[in-house]
């Protein structure tokens, strides 16, 4: 049973049908295993032993009735910490959400209790997901099982570092400028971000409405199509969420790569790419070239503004979003100590004293690109040049089938490296933003170890509801190059 | 442009944010970082492009006007920091100096 936690979802699925292990010895060998690794990478910041031994024998009970065809009977399942789910502690790892229970499951979360998944708690993420290193959490930093000095990525760096640790099979994250993907890369493992509006973001507090995305975070490419099977499709309780049919992603793995176009932008491969992650690049080039894919040079040209057209559109939705942090229907509220605060100062003093600085620095970024006389200049500008990226995007889509490029352009950081310097942090999602603001899918997979052993991420991109295509690319590659076998020495 | 400490404490006003100082200042000084940055973005000839304000060009998404099920008002006052007789509770909303 020790070696369960090593297991991809799809092999411990396998052994199920074999064994019939049960759901309660699977969740033992998940507390085992975190109570060793654990306190060492601080993954979790809601992980109730109790309560995931006592969900398993739940599952164990149900296992008469109706085991047959749950997509994810009995397999463990991460949320971060921003996806509500009923009467379970949900804090987006602020100070301001603190003792929060939604009273309903988001429903990525309900699709995931209903295909028999056993959840198994939050993980832990960049504040409000503001952040791209796990370094704003209300909670301290998650730490890179590759190098414990190291940031795991962000905002999802809870998920990514808990799958890259063993402490779960899958993971949910949320991806709004490259959440899900650059801690997927950093970590050395899968993760996807789904076309806008594939999967539904109710239940997903939001950061940014036009950009968020839930999606997976997973030890291998098979498992990223199985959890994707499980949480894609139309929810009538998000406006946003496409009614487009939803294939069978498992069935697309196999194919191959052979004929497919695939393009290289220039602007992705300039100064400020890490001459390690160059090399791995052009490795995965080759397998692809091997594999019978054709490359193409390509041009976004305006990749240089994406990072500029993200910050100013993304902080001026969650300014708005995050209005509703005020202290009145939930969370946190600022006590005055002569009990005659009147209700404005209540609800300045709350949000000065429980929002993190990165919570307050990006809310007065975006108030000031929303504010009288700065409107035309930001925002207005920043959506319009939003549409030539986004036309950048159709014109690429006409001459190749998918886009690659490296995920990050360095490999993991210091702790505390970029934190003092917002600006260079923000630099560091330039490959993954433009996706975002096209809407298109994105996954990032493992393609190699930089000198001192820290994972590198190769990132696919294709057109709108396109993730067939990203999946069966990703499965060919990891078929040839393996790179989901290395783990991290703890 | 050139944001200043008073700009900064006028935008945290709108925002209901209430910063100190220290704030204050490390916010003017880092946001006319980010925003000389930003900047660049004026090199765009955007004359003619429709904003992109959303990516899903459907129109509204309506549904029928029927009552469905919704929360108690117990279980939507459950995390309320107060509530009384089925409200939430809040703090004197006119203020003198408002």
């Amino acid at each position: 049973m020790n070696n369960i936690c090593g297991l991809s979802a799809y092999q411990l699925k396998e052994l199920i049908g074999k064994n019939n292990i049960k759901a309660v010895d699977i969740a033992s060998s998940i507390v085992r295993r975190h109570d060793e690794v654990d306190g060492r990478i601080s993954g979790f910041v809601n992980f109730d032993k109790d309560a995931v031994i006592d969900r398993a024998l739940c599952l164990d009970n149900l296992a008469d009735m109706h085991d047959r065809g749950l997509a994810l009977f009995k397999v463990p399942v991460v949320l971060k910490d921003n996806i509500c789910v009923n009467g379970e502690l949900t804090t987006c790892a602020s100070g301001i959400l603190q003792g929060f229970r939604p009273p309903y499951d988001a429903t990525v979360a309900a699709r995931l209790k209903s295909a028999g998944a056993l959840l198994l708690g939050k993980s832990n993420m960049d504040e409000f997901a503001f952040g791209s290193s796990c370094e704003t959490s209300y909670y301290g930093p998650t730490k890179n099982p590759y190098d414990l000095q190291r940031i795991p990525g962000g905002s999802s760096g809870g998920s990514a570092a808990l799958v890259a640790s063993d402490q779960t099979m899958l993971a949910l994250g949320s991806d709004t400028g490259g959440s899900i993907r650059q801690p997927a890369a950093l970590c050395g493992v899968v993760g996807l971000k789904p076309t806008y509006g594939r999967v539904s973001r109710y239940g997903l507090i939001a950061f940014g409405s036009s950009l968020d995305q839930p999606g997976p975070i997973t030890k291998d490419v098979r498992d990223c199509a199985i959890l994707l099977n499980v949480i894609a499709g139309h929810d009538k309780l998000d406006s946003t969420s496409a009614d487009v049919p939803v294939p069978d992603y498992v069935q697309s793995l196999s194919g191959g790569v052979k004929g497919m176009r695939i393009g290289l932008p220039k602007e992705y491969f300039t100064q400020g790419l890490d001459s390690g992650i160059k090399v791995k690049i052009d490795a995965a080039i080759s397998v692809y070239k091997s594999l019978g894919a054709i490359f193409k040079q390509i041009s976004l040209p305006h990749t240089e503004y994406a990072v500029s057209v993200y910050y100013i559109i993304g902080c001026s939705e969650a300014s708005s979003n995050l209005a509703r942090f005020d202290g009145m229907q939930y969370g946190y509220r600022y006590q005055s100590p002569d009990g005659r605060c009147g209700l404005i100062e209540m609800c300045m003093r709350t949000r000065g004293k429980a929002l993190g600085l990165e919570a307050k620095r990006r809310i007065i970024l975006g108030t000031y690109s929303l504010s009288s006389g700065y409107y035309d200049a930001y925002y207005l500008k920043a959506c319009k040049v939003r549409a030539l990226i986004k036309s950048d995007f159709d014109k690429a889509f006409n001459e190749c089938d998918m886009i690659l490029t490296p995920t990050t352009p360095t490999p993991a950081f210091k702790i505390g490296e970029k934190i003092k310097d917002p600006l260079s942090m923000y630099l560091s999602d330039i490959f993954t933003i433009p996706s975002n603001l096209a809407g298109i899918p994105a996954i990032s997979l493992p393609c190699g170890y930089s000198e001192n052993g820290l994972p590198i991420g190769m990132q696919l991109m294709a057109g709108h509801f396109e993730e067939e295509k990203l999946l069966r690319a990703a499965y060919s590659y990891e078929q040839n190059a393996s790179w989901n076998k290395v783990k991290p020495v703890l | 442009m050139k944001i200043k400490r008073g700009d900064i404490k006028y935008v945290a006003r709108l925002a209901r944010i209430h910063l100190t100082g220290e704030e204050e200042e490390l916010f003017s000084a880092q946001l006319n970082d980010v925003f000389s940055y930003m900047d660049k973005l004026q090199e765009n000839d955007t004359v003619g492009v429709e904003p992109c304000v959303h990516i899903p060009s459907s129109s509204n998404v309506l549904r029928d006007d029927v009552p469905g099920q919704s929360l108690s008002s117990e279980r939507a006052l459950a995390n309320a920091p107060e509530q009384s007789v089925g409200f939430f509770k809040v703090p004197k909303i006119i203020e003198s100096n408002e």
